[in-house]
């Protein structure tokens, strides 16, 4: 068995003692670390160039402090984060594998890094040809042809997939204004259904954990625009009946969009374009190993069907055939009549581009099925293991079927048997050194915890998780308020959440420091 | 935080609303089984005197750190007052929810629908099910 | 690990995708490459890049070469920055909650208004965003933006507005012959001021606009304000060093394009967008906001806050879809923000307001160049070539020099002009040089064009 972590450290943590303090509070006036370079052309008076009343009364109050302070701010304020280089970060959904350093440097390639995006295509064909390998791996990986690379994260490229849907049935001269989603969507599935000017009608989840069929039958008609939907969904159960779905939709005219944040499952072994799927998007900071970034930047690229195809937006990377049997040329299209238009600025967030590609090109065809497969074992693995003892009695699965790449846990039993909840459970997890899993979520499951291990990680790492729960588990049998008072050991314990959204305080005051 | 209780004297909505009707005026809540459900209130707007509000339907919502609930108006009328004590301080909701925790006060279009609403035992009862 | 399972292969794992889904060969892509290699692949293609370290830059419209201190890169790759998620369990995310915290503080000072989020993707996302606000806030679904404000912002305000049931209306910029109270080059005020009516949700302006000249927002929010429209106003966050800020203005909304501060041109992204707005939007805003309080034993600490807003609580009713935002980036702008500090942010500022109007004076004297507007300027302005902007292009790259942006394409009535943009990576050599190449190079086209018979 683990050894019980900590409930209490005499006089705190060295972490704990070391109280948050803030950029500003460390400034002292007129330090600075900057040295700009000199203007090197004529003086004049700023208001002689610019009316006095257009011009700022009084300086941004910014932090006044000396390079050596900045860095030793951050470094300091860095250690009390946990990260994924760190230790284990199985967040359902959130496909938490291990970020390739090769990819910065890839990145940081001046070729790459300081190429503006209004160049001349013609004098960023290096750019444009990373951009189109992308799309045609992309595509070759979902199963769909035609691939945009604008939207900056999963949902803004689920709100494309809607525009785009909407463009489809407009041009057919139809209005069509609803969009289906399972009850145990994502929150930016319904949220983006609504910026997309359509109304949300959600599917019952049958006992398999799939869309219950009869309910769907029931609600596509003409006024259906779309169903979204991921598969492998969020409970990590691959819905059988997804071709038998995909039929459905589209008898009664509606197109089928696809939530790519399980991908990770099924890489190499089906394809949401083979599945019935017109709009696919992709995470590139799930599945394609762009870091976290502690909440962005990533990219959502889509995939598209042939009949979508001329609404993608506008630009479009395209390849043209070398003329005189010269090199291909890549080039950006903005002849597309259909589109709808642009949802950002410029191309898209391209360095998280290069940073996928490489990932792309360093795992291969072979390597990225082997990831999804690998992916697959581990969640069954852990599964398993988390089926035994102490977790399979207070924590057991929700449905009780073969997972994919995570799977969805239910502390019911914790709650009702030992008196602790999933929040709790999840709280002491961290003195044991691990980030939770996803919690209360999906809505569907009672005191849900989702589990997703990712491919890389070793089997001695999910040992320990099963381990750390039965810890905990033990430890709750014995005294429920150990979870309930934990964590112990973290740079801050439990917050005040309804003080902070009661009262809001969002900045820090003038004059504090 | 308020002990588990159902007064005997007011009415009860399925949704978890009460009413305390005085002729034709009621003053409308949330039960304690609400208020424990949603955890510490952080935020409640109140809708505006002379809102038209119906019997069922949502005529507000409060919010905790990580939910948000509609409150279902159990009877329908006219709002003659609200109470921008709790709006100001909404931890009164889980505090005193049948008493400094009331939300509105409406003039009552149909009286009769209160024979519609449960009395405390029905809706103990109806608690004790659905657990 | 099979036998734990209780399967004898891999396979069987994947049993319950039906026969007919199994794709049942290995993907059409080549196989995975050692690290040398894919480093090689990448950097090849890098080398067919014109980048600004190959050529002198002036090209802006929107993203800037400006120079990132060397700290930034070090910060920003740390581990414990690079690799956690969102910060949902706050006792271990203190530092990426901090730097929120931070972050939100130096945008609200830039902009002058008190709330401000964590970051959005970019700036003409954000501008949309703001519709979706102001939307929602007025219940009126009718939006004026200025020509002045950039393409792709104005671009993206239609395309979510196709969404939104909204319409998009233009305002010109004023004209040299009409009778209006600004100057050339900006937003034509009378013209605003006809068009906002009471079906108005918002009015977008762009401070400096996108020809750059310095707009007078305070004059151009007044018509607004009065039919109850809200203000918008999308900035140069550089620009908010001597400019005043949109909160002084009467704007309701602060937007804006975040890449200058701190981050890589990198193609266009990722860089980060910010949205600030007045108190009472707060509960409206998109994305990610941090919060102060303190934990069970007395300590500071931050959290997200006002969750309730957002898509994972409030699903179809959410302030907005975000989740996954520019955390990173956005931390790397509050590292050069405080490397700058209070004084050298206005340094930086005064700088690149004396360069350009070096730059400008410089090529206004060029035969066959001339000002588009005379309009006040800080960083970025407007020229006209007697020649066709794109062959002029091509002959200054052949001399390693960026000319800058082209405006033909969104701004038909100016076919022949030109953006140019200054930061302080431009020094005065490189003006002066771009000068003599550009006088060059029209001198050249301007020959051929009246040849080709173009009057």
């Amino acid at each position: 068995m683990m050894e019980r972590a900590p409930t209490t450290v005499d006089g705190g943590t060295p972490m704990q003692r070391d109280s948050a303090t803030t950029i500003y509070e460390r400034s002292v006036e007129d330090r600075r670390a900057a040295t700009l370079p000199e203007a090197g052309v004529p003086e004049r008076p700023l208001d002689e160039v610019i009316p006095k009343r257009l011009l700022r009364q009084r300086p941004a109050e910014l932090p006044e402090v000396s390079e050596p302070e900045i860095v030793r701010h951050y470094n300091r304020i860095s250690r009390r984060n946990f990260d994924l280089d760190t230790g284990f970060y199985p967040l359902g959904s959130c496909t938490m594998k291990h970020n390739p350093r090769l990819n910065e440097r890839v990145a940081a390639l001046p070729g790459h890094a300081r190429l503006h995006p209004a160049q001349e295509p013609k004098r960023a064909q290096g750019a444009l040809e990373v951009m189109w390998l992308l799309q045609q791996s992309l595509a070759e990986i979902c199963g769909l042809p035609h691939v945009s690379l604008q939207p900056s994260a999963g949902s803004h490229g689920e709100l494309a997939g809607l525009l785009l849907t909407r463009a489809y049935h407009a041009d057919r001269g139809e209005t069509r204004t609803k969009v289906l989603t399972p009850d145990t969507a994502h929150g930016t599935n319904p949220a983006t259904v609504t910026m997309a000017g359509f109304e949300v009608v959600k599917l019952e989840t049958n006992e398999r954990g799939g869309i219950e069929l009869d309910d769907l039958r029931a609600k596509a008609d003409d006024e259906t625009a779309c169903l979204m939907l991921t598969n492998p969904n969020t409970l990590g159960l691959f819905d059988e009946n997804i071709s038998e779905i995909a039929k459905i939709v589209h008898d009664a005219g509606g197109t089928l969009y696809y939530d790519g944040a399980n991908l990770n499952a099924i890489m190499g072994r089906s394809r949401p374009g083979d599945m019935g799927f017109d709009i696919v998007h992709v995470n590139l900071h799930k599945s394609f190993s762009q870091p976290h970034g502690g909440g962005g930047p990533g990219a959502g690229p889509i995939a598209v069907s042939d009949r979508i195809e001329p609404y993608l937006p506008r630009p479009q990377v395209v390849r043209r055939e070398g003329r005189n049997g010269g090199e291909p040329q890549f080039d950006l299209d903005f002849e597309r009549p259909k589109s709808i238009g642009r949802l950002r600025g410029f191309q898209g967030n391209f360095g998280v581009f290069v940073r996928s590609y490489a990932y792309i090109l360093s795992l291969g065809g072979d390597g990225l099925q082997e990831a999804s497969e690998t992916a697959v074992l581990n969640a069954n693995y852990l599964l398993a293991r988390l089926g035994e003892g102490r977790a399979g009695r207070y924590t057991p699965v929700a449905f009780d079927r073969r997972c994919m790449h995570e799977f969805v846990l239910s502390g019911a039993p914790a709650k009702k048997e030992l008196g602790v909840q999933t929040l709790d459970i999840a709280k002491r997890l961290l003195d044991y050194g691990m980030h939770p899993p996803t919690v209360y979520f999906p809505l569907l499951v009672d005191e849900a915890l989702m589990v997703e291990p990712t491919e890389t990680e070793t089997r001695e790492t999910l040992d320990a998780f099963a381990d750390a729960i039965e810890a905990i588990l033990a430890e709750a049998e014995e005294d429920p308020e150990i979870a309930k008072g934990a964590p112990y050991t973290t740079p801050v314990r439990r917050l005040d959440e309804a003080a902070a959204a009661r009262k809001p305080v969002v900045r820090e005051m003038r004059g504090r420091a | 935080m308020a002990e588990e209780t159902y007064p005997d004297e007011l009415r009860y909505h399925p949704e978890h609303d009460w009413a305390r009707i005085e002729g034709d005026q009621a003053t409308f809540g949330i039960t304690w089984y609400a208020q424990d459900a949603l955890g510490e209130v952080v935020f409640y707007e109140p809708p505006e005197i002379g809102k038209e509000v119906k019997k069922d339907e949502a005529y507000a919502e409060v919010e905790s750190v990580k939910a948000v609930s509609d409150v279902y108006a159990p009877l329908s009328g006219e709002v003659t007052e609200v109470n921008s004590a709790v709006a100001e301080n909404p931890e009164k909701i889980n505090e005193d929810p049948y008493g400094d925790g009331w939300m509105v006060k409406v003039k009552l279009s149909d009286p009769s629908e209160a024979d519609q609403l449960m009395d405390a035992a029905a809706y103990k009862k109806l608690l004790e099910e659905s657990d | 690990m099979l036998a734990a399972i209780g399967v004898a292969s891999i396979d069987e794992l994947f049993e319950e995708i039906p026969e007919a889904l199994r794709l049942g060969r290995p993907l059409e892509l080549p196989d995975g490459k050692p690290e040398t290699e894919v480093y090689d692949r990448l950097s090849a293609l890098a080398s067919r890049n014109s980048h600004a370290e190959a050529e002198t830059s002036f090209l802006g419209a929107g993203m800037y070469d400006h120079y990132v201190p060397a700290l930034v890169d070090a910060i920003t790759s740390r581990s414990e920055f690079l690799t956690p998620y969102t910060p949902y369990q706050p006792e271990i995310s203190q530092g990426g909650l901090q730097v929120m915290f931070e972050f939100q503080t130096a945008m609200s000072e830039l902009t002058g208004l008190p709330v401000s989020n964590a970051a959005l993707y970019e700036g003409p996302s954000a501008v949309a965003s703001a519709a979706y606000l102001a939307i929602g806030a007025t219940g009126r679904r009718k939006l004026l933006a200025s020509r002045g404000v950039h393409p792709h912002s104005r671009e993206s305000l239609v395309a979510y507005g196709v969404g939104y049931g909204s319409e998009l209306i233009e305002v010109p910029l004023t004209s040299s012959t009409a009778a209006t109270n600004t100057a050339a080059g900006q937003t034509d005020a009378s013209a605003l001021a006809e068009a906002i009516d009471d079906e108005t949700a918002a009015v977008f302006l762009q401070q400096p606009n996108f020809l750059g000249a310095v707009e007078d927002i305070e004059l151009l929010a007044s018509a607004a304000k009065e039919r109850g429209a809200l203000v918008v106003v999308a900035c140069d966050p550089i620009a908010l060093s001597i400019l005043k800020p949109p909160g002084e203005c009467g704007a309701d909304i602060a937007v804006g394009e975040g890449q200058p501060l701190g981050n890589r041109l990198d193609y266009g992204g990722p860089s980060f967008g910010f949205f600030c707005a007045s108190q009472e939007h707060i509960r409206r805003m998109p994305g990610r906001i941090a919060g102060e309080t303190t934990d069970v034993d007395g300590r500071r600490g931050f959290v997200l806050t006002l969750q309730t807003r957002e898509q994972h609580i409030r699903r179809e009713k959410a302030t907005h879809n975000i989740c996954t935002a520019q955390a990173l980036n956005a931390l790397a702008g509050m590292v050069h923000l405080a490397w700058l500090g209070k004084r050298g942010f206005v340094e930086l500022g005064e700088l690149l307001v004396r360069r350009s109007a070096y730059a400008r004076e410089r090529l206004a004297a060029l035969d066959g160049v001339e000002l588009l507007h005379e309009a006040p300027v800080m960083r970025e302005f407007a020229v006209a070539l007697d020649a066709p902007v794109t062959d002029v292009l091509d002959r200054c790259a052949a001399e390693g020099i960026g000319a800058g942006y082209p405006l033909a394409r969104e701004y038909p009535e100016y076919e022949n002009g030109l953006l140019v943009a200054i930061t302080e990576r431009r020094s005065r050599q490189d003006i002066d040089r771009l000068a003599d190449v550009l006088a060059g190079a029209v001198a050249d086209l301007r020959g051929a064009r009246v040849a080709e018979g173009v009057a």
